[in-house]
């Protein structure tokens, strides 16, 4: 959105210098914008951009200036300087966790959970009989809001003596010793895979769709020819699909790390992020959208999650902008 | 029952459940049967007083004695115009500190001892030192002292409360030939026993965070008084304090005997193994009682329950228990106050009679009426058996959440760290203590 307005600027100082094109150029907007024309115009892109402006940007500068007071949304705001970062950053215990969950999530997500749904698209995309069942079985769990996932989930994981599935099926069947049986999401050292597990059951089907779509539009003729030249399906896929599906890959690759910074809704279902769920979006909710009214100490933990979450944003747009100036 | 909710709300924020989502049109349902009744009470008024109430009473039940408590207060004050504006349990504590700083009704439900404090301290609530001059001779020394704030005015009207006991099914200690602990090591030798018995000695079910809190309380009242429990709970003492640890140390006895995976299990999931008879005792509020009823209706007969064992020492005389109270308050930035105070104040006066609060009571027996004048006769068994018990205690708690300030007892803090030390008792105590002390050290420095 922001680089594409430079763009409609640029052509204004030119335009205002006394070249002759420049005031051809001028007088020919004029004769096709009537003055009716300029005032819609500027409605449609100036209340979008006001509306914008108030809701993302003003927000998120009140947000930085937040971070560096202690206020509780009651009492005069007091200005702490860096306190609540030097906390963050040292004695509060709930942060790192809270940053490794977020980077486990991305590394499962990147390294798991996205391939397995390219792989599907892949084995799907294939002539296959019922291939639209078998999609819509991996498309269904997108289908449904995070917080219903974590819910599901949550019935399965449950200890023996909640009749979890999970659990109750593997004593049943002998795998399982009654006396170990395992805390799916009590256990801090075990609960965050738990929850990884369900959260990528939701993310391979997305994945799967949007590489599906991709995969499609593919033109087949490409195929012909790796296969006239002698590749296998390997490496046609290798060497001439996933070259061409390049816009596809950085939507992927995108998607992925925007699903694992926002990561929230199943964690805090299960237990409002605590006892190995610690997440940074719900440190910010438990912290300055609670009773606890820390929306100081909140904002500064926001801040720090839009900071990690700009590098993957300006890393896309640069492409894209690079990719767009070719 | 709706102390569930009441209970994991507070603490955890707002979790999605059908019967949320029903409670959001009970809500606007009742919006609109409120309406006639204010109309009603227009049409009656000559000189019309005006008076807007918060009330976070939002289940279904708790909705209809709410209705029920305001018709009849329409119905003895005729000329006063009473507009209710109600709000789901949870999301009414959520935005507390955004409600009382804006443009909050003239009067609201909230919950007695610091959380009552904090926002007196904070400029938020009116003092109504007047009002309960009028009220106080129908309440005992317990119920006055928990609505006294830090400057020593009243701040609120005392309207219900429910105790924390250890619950236990009656035919299931029959069967077994099992005797009520009256002490620590009798109940040590009880779980004991039910264990060899194929029992889990202690239902437990932590996953919510807060119930972890009551056993804290309650261990700490019995070995270090109430005196220090309170000074902790107020920053006044320190959790490095080698009491504390022996708070921990004891607790750390009674952690074998908990349900296994408790840290992944509802506090409802644990009831249900008491009712089930999978389990022998469960240590909770009285509200448990409606969990049990939803799972099996013939059991609520069946259960009975005791004060948590004593230890023999200086201050088993306190008889000291977790009772939490919820209460009815003046705010301070309502527009309307200044206009409706003494109307405002009337309804206050009106929550204190004990014929009101059986109105809530009858709608829900989770409300135990704290007023002395309301009759006794109507009371269940179970209830009365808790009013005994309440009131003997010489010294009464509000609760961990309750009794300390809320950044401190959420689900990033103080649930955590007692989920921490129920995983690995063994470990060290200094300094976990320590990191404990520290969180609270680093807490925001509230100028009052």
């Amino acid at each position: 959105m922001s680089q594409s307005e430079p763009k409609a600027l640029a052509p204004a100082p030119a335009s205002a210098g006394a070249g002759a094109l420049a005031t051809k150029k001028r007088k020919r907007h004029y004769s096709v914008l009537n003055r009716r024309d300029k005032v819609l115009l500027s409605l449609m892109v100036g209340v979008p951009l006001a509306v914008f402006l108030l809701l993302i940007w003003a927000m998120t500068l009140v947000s930085i200036v937040l971070s560096f007071t202690n206020w509780d949304g009651v009492n005069p705001i007091a200005f702490v300087g860096i306190d609540n970062y030097t906390q963050l950053f040292t004695t509060y215990p709930f942060f790192w966790p809270a940053v490794a969950h977020n980077i486990m999530w991305l590394l499962f997500f990147v390294c798991l959970a996205t391939p397995m749904g390219i792989l599907l698209a892949v084995l799907l995309d294939r002539p296959l009989r019922g291939s639209a069942v078998y999609q819509s079985i991996f498309f269904i769990p997108v289908v449904l809001s995070l917080a219903v996932v974590g819910f599901i989930w949550k019935l399965q994981y449950l200890p023996l003596a909640g009749n979890g599935f999970i659990d109750s099926a593997f004593v049943a069947l002998g795998w399982m010793d009654p006396k170990h049986a395992v805390n799916w999401l009590g256990d801090p050292s075990i609960n965050i895979w738990a929850v990884l597990v369900a959260a990528s059951w939701r993310h391979v089907g997305y994945i799967m769709v949007l590489y599906l779509a991709g995969l499609k539009s593919v033109d087949p003729s490409l195929r012909e020819a790796a296969a006239i030249d002698g590749a296998n399906e390997s490496q046609t896929f290798i060497h001439v699909v996933f070259p061409v599906m390049a816009p596809i890959n950085v939507v992927i690759v995108v998607v992925t790390v925007i699903e694992s910074l926002r990561a929230f809704d199943i964690a805090y279902i299960i237990n409002h992020g605590k006892n190995g769920l610690e997440l940074l979006s719900i440190l910010i909710t438990n912290s300055a959208l609670s009773e606890a009214g820390l929306i100081g100490f909140g904002s500064a933990v926001a801040v720090i999650l839009l900071t990690i979450s700009l590098v993957p944003i300006v890393l896309y747009l640069s492409r894209v902008m690079r990719s767009e100036s070719q | 029952m709706d102390d569930l909710d009441k209970k994991s709300g507070f603490l955890t924020g707002g979790k999605v459940t059908r019967r949320e989502v029903l409670k959001t049109g009970v809500i606007a349902a009742a919006g609109l049967t409120l309406l006639p009744t204010v109309l009603a009470a227009c049409s009656s008024s000559s000189s019309g007083g005006k008076v807007t109430v918060g009330n976070n009473h939002s289940d279904a039940s708790d909705l209809a004695g709410m209705k029920a408590v305001n018709d009849a207060f329409t119905k003895a004050n005729s000329s006063i115009t009473l507009t209710m504006n109600t709000v789901d349990h949870n999301t009414f504590q959520d935005q507390i500190n955004n409600y009382l700083g804006a443009t909050p009704d003239d009067a609201f439900s909230w919950f007695s001892g610091y959380r009552m404090r904090f926002f007196a301290d904070k400029g938020l609530a009116t003092a109504i030192d007047d009002s309960w001059a009028n009220v106080k001779s129908n309440f005992t020394a317990g119920f006055a002292n928990s609505v006294v704030g830090n400057d020593k005015k009243v701040y609120g009207i005392p309207v219900d409360y429910y105790p924390w006991c250890v619950f236990y099914r009656k035919s299931l200690f029959s069967d077994k030939g099992y005797t009520v602990p009256a002490t620590w090591n009798d109940l040590l030798t009880l779980c004991a026993k039910m264990k060899t018995d194929g029992l889990t000695p202690f239902a437990f079910g932590d996953s919510d965070g807060w119930p972890a809190m009551g056993t804290f309380d309650i261990l700490n009242l019995r070995l270090n008084g109430y005196d220090f429990h309170v000074g902790l709970m107020t920053g006044a003492q320190k959790w490095t304090d080698p009491k504390v640890t022996t708070v921990f140390q004891t607790w750390a006895k009674l952690i074998p005997f908990y349900t296994d995976g408790y840290a992944g299990l509802t506090w409802q999931q644990a009831c249900d193994t008491l009712v089930r008879k999978t389990a022998g005792l469960y240590f909770l509020g009285l509200f448990m009682t409606g969990e049990v009823s939803t799972v099996d209706k013939t059991a609520v007969d069946d259960i009975d329950f005791f004060p948590f064992p004593f230890f023999g020492n200086a201050f088993d005389a306190e008889q000291a228990l977790d009772a939490p109270i919820d209460i009815w308050m003046l705010s301070a930035k309502s527009p309307s106050l200044q206009a409706d105070l003494a109307s405002a104040k009337t309804y206050l006066e009106f929550w204190a009679k004990g014929s009101t609060q059986l109105l809530m009571y009858a709608a829900n027996n989770g409300f135990i009426p704290c007023a002395t004048d309301a009759d006794q006769t109507t009371l269940s068994v179970l209830t009365k058996k808790a009013v005994a018990i309440v009131s003997k205690a010489q010294k009464i708690t509000q609760f961990l959440d309750r009794d300390t300030r809320p950044d401190f007892a959420g689900a990033n803090s103080m649930q955590s760290f007692l989920l921490n030390f129920l995983k690995t008792p063994t470990q060290d105590l200094v300094a976990f203590q320590q990191s404990i002390q520290d969180f609270w050290d680093k807490l925001p420095v509230y100028k009052g």
